[in-house]
C-alpha cells in the first residue's frame, strides 16, 4: 500500500504544475484563518467578523468545512490531470508493462485521493480549532467536540468528489475535456434532470430525486451555514419569517455519497480493464 | 528447456478486423527470437496481449509455465513497446526510480544501466529534452533495471537515424551475449537476420512459420552459373534430378537445388560432360528472399 502511494507521490511531486497547485491548495486552506482578520472600521460602523460569533464552537465546524468545500474545485484540476496525463503521456501503458496490475494502478490513484482528503480534513480541523480557541465564546471541551460530524461529512464529500474526478479523467482521457465534462455534468444535474423530474413528477419528487445525484448529494452533505448565522437569523426573525431548516449531517446522506464513490472507483477499474491501450 | 512464454490459439479482433488469428508459439530460455512481419501483421498486438495492455478475444498465454500471474511475471520481464513512454517532466534518474518502485527492485542498478546505454552524463536531464535515440536508449535501460529473464523489444530502431540504429543494435547484441532471452519484433528482415536465432513470421495475424532462422525454408541454396555452352548446360540442368527451377536471367543461369550438392561436385559433373563454366557461385537465399518466397507461397494458396 505504501509502495502504491510512493509511486503516485513520485509522479505528482516531480511535476511542477501539480506541486504548485497542491501547495496553493493547502495554503488557501490555511488562508481561511485570515477571515478572522476582516475588519471594517469606517467611523461609526465597526465590523469585525471575529466578533460576530461566526467562530463560536460548534458553529465554526460547519462554517469552515463549508467554505473549505468550495476549494475542492480548485483541487479537481490536480486530480483530473493526474489521471488524464497518464493517458496523454501513454505512461499508463508503460506502468502496466512494467508490472503494475490494473487493480494496483486504480488503487494507487484512489489511495492518493484518500490521503489528500484526509490531509485536507486534518488541515481544516486544525485551522478551525485554532481559530475557535482564539475567538470562540465557548471553549468547553464538550462544546468543542460537538459538531465534529461536519468534518466527517467534509472528508466523504472530498473523497466522493475526487473519485468522480478520477473517473472523469479515465473516461475522457484529456484533462481539459474532463474538467469541461465536470461543468457540463453539473449543468445536467441542476438544469436538465432537476426540471425534467419537476415537470414529470412535481417539485417535491424533484427535490428528493436531486439528493441521489452524485454532485448534488455531495454538496448536500454540508448545507449552507449562512442562514444559520445568528445575525442573519435575527434579521429574518425581525421580518416575521421563520427558518426551519435542517442543517444536520445525516448518516444516509453520507451513505449515498459513499455509494457514488464506490461506483466511480469500480467504473474506473472496469473501464481500464475493458479498454485496449 | 524452460518455456518463458507460451502462447496458445491467441486471437484478437478489432471489430471486423482480425489482428491476430489463432496464433501459437513458445519462447524458450536463452534464445533470441524475432517476430517478423510487415506493418499491420499483428506483431505489436500480440506483444500487447502478452504484456497485459490489450485484451485477447480468444486463446491463452502463460508466463514461466504458468508459475506466476501475468502482472507478477511482468516484473521479471523488460519490455519496450513502439515508442518510449516516460514522464516528460521527470529526469532520467527520477523516471527510472519510479520504474524500480513499480518493479519492486532496489535503485542501485540505475547508474549501471544508464552507463550501459551511454546516458550517464545526461542522467539529470528531463526526459522531454532527449532526442528520439536517447529516449529509446533510456527505455532499454529501464527495461533492464530488473535484470529481466526476457527482454521484449518492439521495433526498437524505428524512426532512428543510422547512428542511432547502430547504437541500439550494439546494445542488443551486448545483452544477448550475456545470455538474456530476447524477443524482437521487427519488419526489418536484416535486423532479425543479424540478431535472432529463431523467428516467428506473421502475415495478417496468421503464423506462417516458426522455428530456427536457418531452417526457415528447407532450402539447399542455389547456383549461379555461366558458360559459353548455354544450351548444353540448360539441357543438363533440366534433366538432372537434383535441380528444381532453372532461370535464365541477364546471361546468368540461376538454378535452385532440391537436394544438397556442393559446387565442387557440380563442376566435376559438368566437366565430365564437356561443359566448361566461366562462372560458378553457390549461394543461400537471404532471409529477405526466403521471407518473400514464404509470403508469396501462402498468398497463392489463399
Amino acid at each position: 500500500m505504501l509502495r502504491l502511494l510512493q509511486i503516485e507521490f513520485i509522479k505528482l511531486w516531480n511535476n511542477r504544475a501539480s506541486k504548485i497547485l497542491i501547495i496553493s491548495y493547502f495554503t488557501l486552506l490555511l488562508c481561511m484563518a485570515l477571515l478572522a482578520a476582516i475588519k471594517f472600521d469606517i467611523g461609526p460602523v465597526k465590523f469585525h467578523i471575529a466578533d460576530q460569533g461566526v467562530f463560536n464552537f460548534p458553529y465554526i465546524w460547519h462554517l469552515n468545512t463549508w467554505i473549505a468545500g468550495g476549494l475542492k474545485l480548485f483541487f479537481a484540476i490536480v486530480i483530473v490531470s493526474m489521471m488524464a496525463n497518464e493517458y496523454s503521456n501513454k505512461t499508463i501503458k508503460q506502468n502496466l508493462i512494467d508490472g503494475l496490475s490494473k487493480k494496483e494502478f486504480i488503487a494507487s490513484k484512489f489511495l492518493t485521493v484518500f490521503t489528500f482528503s484526509l490531509i485536507s480534513t486534518l488541515f481544516v480541523f486544525l485551522v478551525s480549532l485554532v481559530l475557535g480557541l482564539i475567538y470562540s465564546d465557548y471553549t468547553e471541551i464538550s462544546i468543542i467536540l460537538s459538531g465534529l460530524e461536519y468534518l466527517v461529512a467534509y472528508f466523504f464529500k472530498l473523497l466522493g468528489f475526487f473519485s468522480f474526478c478520477l473517473f472523469l479523467g479515465i473516461l475522457v482521457k484529456r484533462s481539459a475535456f474532463a474538467l469541461g465534462f465536470l461543468i457540463v455534468w453539473f449543468a445536467i444535474e441542476n438544469l436538465a434532470l432537476r426540471f425534467l423530474v419537476w415537470w414529470l413528477a412535481g417539485s417535491e419528487a424533484s427535490a428528493t430525486f436531486m439528493k441521489y445525484l452524485p454532485l448534488e448529494s455531495m454538496s448536500n452533505l454540508i448545507k449552507e451555514p449562512v442562514s444559520r448565522f445568528k445575525a442573519v437569523q435575527s434579521v429574518v426573525a425581525q421580518m416575521g419569517e421563520e427558518f426551519n431548516k435542517d442543517y444536520n449531517v445525516h448518516f444516509h446522506e453520507i451513505l449515498i455519497v459513499l455509494c457514488w464513490t464506490a461506483i466511480f472507483i469500480y467504473l474506473s477499474y472496469a473501464l481500464l480493464k475493458r479498454r485496449d491501450l | 528447456m524452460e518455456a518463458i512464454l507460451t502462447v496458445t490459439n491467441l486471437t484478437k479482433k478489432f471489430g471486423f478486423l482480425t489482428a491476430v488469428k489463432d496464433l501459437s508459439f513458445t519462447i524458450e530460455k536463452g534464445n533470441v527470437y524475432g517476430i517478423l512481419g510487415p506493418n499491420g501483421s499483428g506483431k505489436s498486438t500480440t506483444l500487447g496481449i502478452v504484456l497485459n495492455v490489450v485484451n485477447p478475444s480468444g486463446g491463452r498465454f502463460s508466463w514461466f509455465n504458468g508459475r506466476l500471474t501475468t502482472h507478477q511475471a511482468l516484473k521479471k520481464v523488460g519490455a519496450i513497446i513502439e515508442r518510449p513512454n516516460f514522464y516528460p517532466y521527470m529526469t532520467a534518474i527520477q523516471n527510472l526510480k519510479l520504474v524500480c518502485k513499480i518493479k519492486e527492485v532496489p535503485n542501485d542498478k540505475i547508474e549501471e544501466k544508464l552507463e550501459l546505454v551511454g546516458l550517464l552524463e545526461r542522467k539529470n536531464s528531463k526526459f522531454s529534452t532527449y532526442s528520439l535515440g536517447m529516449k529509446q536508449r533510456l527505455a532499454i535501460a529501464s527495461a533492464l533495471l530488473n535484470d529481466p529473464e526476457i527482454l521484449i523489444l518492439d521495433e526498437p530502431t524505428n524512426g532512428l537515424d543510422p547512428q542511432g540504429i547502430h547504437q541500439i543494435r550494439e546494445i542488443i547484441k551486448k545483452i544477448a551475449s550475456q545470455g538474456t532471452t530476447i524477443l524482437l519484433a521487427s519488419h526489418l528482415l536484416d535486423e532479425v537476420e543479424k540478431v535472432c536465432s529463431h523467428v516467428v513470421i506473421l502475415r495478417k495475424g496468421e503464423k506462417l512459420y516458426s522455428g530456427r532462422v536457418e531452417d526457415m525454408l528447407a532450402s539447399y541454396g542455389f547456383f549461379e552459373l555461366k558458360s559459353d555452352q548455354t544450351e548444353a548446360l540448360l539441357d543438363f540442368l533440366e534433366k538432372h534430378a537434383s535441380f528444381g527451377t532453372v532461370k535464365h536471367e541477364n546471361g546468368l543461369i540461376k538454378v535452385i537445388l532440391k537436394e544438397e550438392m556442393d559446387a565442387k561436385t557440380l563442376n566435376q559433373h559438368l566437366f565430365e560432360k564437356g561443359i566448361v563454366l566461366s562462372h560458378l557461385v553457390k549461394r543461400k537465399e537471404s532471409l529477405e528472399e526466403q521471407f518473400l518466397t514464404l509470403t508469396n507461397n501462402t498468398q497463392k494458396q489463399a
